[in-house]
């Protein structure tokens, strides 16, 4: 069923699959029937549906990359633009596989703040000034390299449940 | 010939090929130049800490060698490098080098009476 926004309605169950799910992506239908004291074919159907649905939108792997000898480095841009300009230039900024989320805020000025990666400081640099300090209706950019993570998670939509 | 090469390094060039003047690694001031005479001309208004931040990394002799293409200007910044001039001291000689080397590709052959 879906509501009239496009959003899909969900019940108790599914939510509670969902929770199961983005705690552990590779918990089995058995395991998760188990804990919620349903059959795993009931399982198996709801994920089925909400895969369908797109609720579920992949099944990814979160891979240490510092594990594996690979030390980029992160910054967070922010990008002043032309107010004409700017949907073009983010939307050119998300198509860089450098720029890992890319978004466009309204404060004084409409602007655009993205998170991007590279090996260097001196890719960091070679990236923002060959590839963004050149898209039309770019006004200044700035920059701030991130020197340590404290936190770093996807949005857990239903992670509100008391455990 | 001469004529030929002295126009190239005076061409306007796209948008891509344009210098961009930052502060610091990823602070971009939003200053541009896409041409030998645009570039003088920003030397003189943009933020000092830019002139000082593109000249200690060798950005001006990287690309007025690869892009502008004129190896002598880029041997009169590789000079200036070594200089460890600072603040509106590099400012004047950055903006009297370019000036001067503008000067002369713009400067008609003289024509023998």
């Amino acid at each position: 069923m879906k509501l009239k926004n496009n959003a899909v309605s969900l019940d108790a169950t599914d939510i509670e699959i969902l929770r199961e799910l983005q705690k552990d992506s590779r918990e089995t239908y058995g395991a998760i029937g188990k804990r919620l004291g349903i059959a795993h074919s009931t399982v198996y159907d709801r994920v089925r549906r909400m895969e369908q649905q797109r609720v579920i939108k992949s099944y990814t792997a979160t891979v240490d990359v510092e594990k594996i000898g690979i030390k980029n480095i992160t910054a967070i841009m922010t990008v002043y633009t032309d107010p004409k300009e700017t949907e073009k230039v983010a939307e050119k900024l998300a198509a860089l596989p450098e720029a890992l989320e890319v978004y466009t805020s309204l404060s004084e000025e409409l602007l655009i703040i993205a998170k991007v990666t590279a090996a260097s400081q001196e890719d960091l640099h070679e990236l923002i000034a060959n590839s963004v300090a050149p898209f039309p209706g770019v006004l200044r950019i700035r920059t701030s390299i991130v020197t340590k993570k404290f936190k770093e998670t996807e949005f857990q939509v239903l992670g509100d449940k008391k455990s | 010939m001469k004529e030929e090469m002295n126009s190239r390094i005076l061409r306007t060039l796209p948008r891509e090929k344009a210098f961009y003047f930052f502060t610091s690694i990823g602070n971009y001031t939003g200053q541009s130049a896409a041409s030998l005479k645009e570039f003088m001309e920003k030397v003189n208004t943009v933020n000092v800490k830019s002139l000082e931040f593109h000249l200690s990394r060798g950005d001006f002799e990287k690309w007025t060698t690869e892009v502008l293409e004129d190896k002598k200007l880029a041997l009169d910044f590789w000079r200036l490098q070594r200089s460890n001039l600072l603040g509106d001291g590099l400012r004047s000689q950055l903006y009297l080098t370019v000036s001067r080397r503008y000067k002369e590709l713009v400067a008609k052959p003289s024509v023998p009476v």
